[in-house]
């Protein structure tokens, strides 16, 4: 059961780096991911199902989630409209994409096709299927993560940590700002796919309303791994996303198994990611204040001493 | 190596906000000149500046660098050839990240790719760089965390780093306190110096724009009233402007702070 939180959590974690790329490193909040996981979900399954090969079919669903990323940022860039209204136009339209990439169907199983969580057991056969399945998974995660940790330390991927902290800088630098939010939009929702193709092989099936409220999930786990540690290393950062999302998913698990007592069901869960993020970003901003507060107390009593002396 | 010819800017044209910021300037920059920009506020002064780096289309005229006609190009594209420097000292740097960060993007201008330029020579160079700013043990710090007058001195070996052909400077020490204006005045005249830079730089204080530079340009209400250099300028005093601009204008001087020495 244990093993279950942590391979759901590690695969949620891809998702998170997505998100954490958008909102955090870019600032700029984006809502694609609600259509490009599911995207993403959808093709890895159409793509599996067709006989393509686990690996194709993953690098698949990772294109078609950088062209949805593409999408939101050719309307924010071109039409002048704000990412968030972008997404949710990509979004939108995506939904119904999503359905045809599934035939016309809202749900489709994974039967009798090799996926990765049937390659998992065969591979470390020595372990108990539901731990080969984590040992796999961690594997896999621990790749993508160095790749994308190796990314954000090339110049490329430094320049994009400053797009969101200050455009005129990159503006300043020759650069244009187009076309590094669509490097990095395109990146995010890749990542977000990817995450999506392997959540469809693990619980068996793609959905067409897999996505739904993905990326408020993602920012619970976002800031849950903030409370852990401070840092501004990336390595550190994906770390940290890594132990939000097992975290979140942890909590979701909690809530399952023992929700009940309180009287709280699967139903409630929207409503309580939330609040989760409400109350993260209420403690990180009581934080910040009482920081701030203490840093005037001192500075007057400075000037006091100074004037005393 | 800079013109402008009748450079016209209309802000909101057809509205009833319709606001004539800059009237038919003509000015030439020769390579070397380092120029004070003096006037009162609302007299054009960052128009020009925006007009010249890009970050508005002019409404009239045109603008060459270096025998290229620039007046179409996007900010990004000028910013190859143009360094520079605003008032608020967090316009210039990245705060959430580190100095060397900052600084390792600043080494060459246009897009960057997939490579690591975080060598042990490039952190030796940056270490030296801000040494003269007591910077050299802190590469590793956020900019965030460092003073107004610290951020604007790592701007402005940041945007020289990549030497450009012309350096504006928006009244790049208004916003510090007397003491870390100096060091970045110093810093700046160094730099000036030392790459020989072409600069036109905006300023407050009169004296200053006297006694800095070898041309001080006076604007007010979109027009340039007073173009000076050389041993004209050298001669100048504060007095003397002022009671130019009363000549030129039928008015007297708008703002004491210029008078402040």
């Amino acid at each position: 059961m244990i093993e279950g939180i942590f391979v759901e959590g590690l695969i949620f974690s891809i998702m998170t780096l997505g998100i954490l790329i958008s909102y955090r490193i870019l600032d700029l909040a984006d809502l694609t991911c609600d259509g490009s996981v599911a995207a993403g979900a959808a093709t890895g399954a159409m793509c599996i199902i067709a006989g393509w090969g686990i690996v194709l079919s993953m690098v698949t669903s990772f294109v078609v989630g950088v062209l949805c990323g593409l999408c939101t940022a050719v309307i924010h860039n071109k039409l002048k409209i704000p990412g968030l209204l972008a997404g949710i136009l990509t979004m939108t339209m995506l939904y119904s994409i999503n359905l045809r990439i599934l035939g016309n169907k809202a749900n489709v199983p994974l039967v009798k096709v090799r996926t990765l969580y049937r390659v998992f057991p065969k591979a470390f056969s020595f372990l108990p299927s539901s731990f080969a399945a984590l040992l796999g998974t961690f594997i896999l995660v621990f790749i993508i993560a160095a790749i994308l940790v190796a990314f954000f330390k090339t110049d490329l991927g430094t320049s994009l940590g400053a797009l969101g902290s200050n455009e005129q800088v990159i503006i300043s630098l020759g650069m244009d700002p187009a076309v590094l939010k669509y490097i990095g939009l395109g990146l995010s929702n890749g990542l977000i796919a990817l995450s999506g193709a392997m959540l469809a092989q693990y619980q068996g099936f793609a959905d067409a309303n897999l996505g739904q409220g993905m990326a408020v999930q993602g920012l619970a786990a976002i800031m849950l791994g903030e409370f852990l540690f401070k840092t501004n290393r990336i390595e550190l950062i994906t770390l940290r996303v890594a132990l939000g999302s097992i975290a979140y998913k942890a909590l979701m698990f909690l809530g399952r198994k023992y929700g009940h007592i309180v009287g709280i069901t699967p139903n409630d869960f929207k409503l309580l990611t939330g609040l989760l993020v409400i109350s993260s970003m209420l403690i990180a901003f009581t934080r910040q204040k009482s920081a701030e507060d203490a840093a005037k107390k001192k500075a007057l009593s400075k000037i006091k001493e100074a004037h005393n002396a | 190596m800079l013109d402008l010819e009748h450079v016209t800017k209309v802000f909101e044209p057809g509205t009833v906000n319709e606001k004539l910021a800059l009237e038919d300037i003509n000015l030439h920059v020769d390579k070397g000149d380092v120029i004070c920009l003096i006037g009162s506020n609302g007299s054009g002064k960052s128009t020009l500046f925006n007009s010249i780096s890009g970050s508005f289309p002019v409404t009239a005229g045109k603008i060459t660098l270096d025998g290229k006609d620039i007046t179409k190009m996007p900010e990004y594209k000028r910013s190859f050839q143009i360094g520079r420097i605003f008032q608020d000292p967090t316009r210039g740097t990245s705060g959430s990240m580190s100095i060397q960060d900052n600084m390792m993007l600043s080494m060459s201008k246009g897009m960057k790719g997939l490579k690591y330029s975080m060598s042990k020579e490039n952190l030796k160079l940056f270490k030296e760089l801000v040494k003269p700013i007591g910077l050299s043990d802190r590469l590793k710090d956020n900019v965030g965390l460092l003073s107004g007058g610290q951020r604007q001195a790592l701007t402005l070996i940041m945007v020289c780093m990549s030497k450009p052909n012309l350096l504006l400077l928006d009244e790049h020490t208004a916003a510090l306190d007397p003491k870390n204006a100096q060091v970045v005045m110093n810093l700046t005249d160094e730099y000036i110096k030392k790459l020989g830079l072409t600069c036109i730089m905006v300023t407050h204080n009169m004296q200053f724009a006297i006694e800095f530079g070898n041309r001080l340009i006076m604007m007010d209400e979109g027009k340039i009233i007073l173009d000076v250099k050389g041993e004209e300028k050298r001669k100048l005093s504060v007095p003397d402007l002022v009671m130019e601009f009363r000549r030129k204008r039928g008015k007297s001087f708008a703002s004491d702070q210029g008078l402040l020495v």
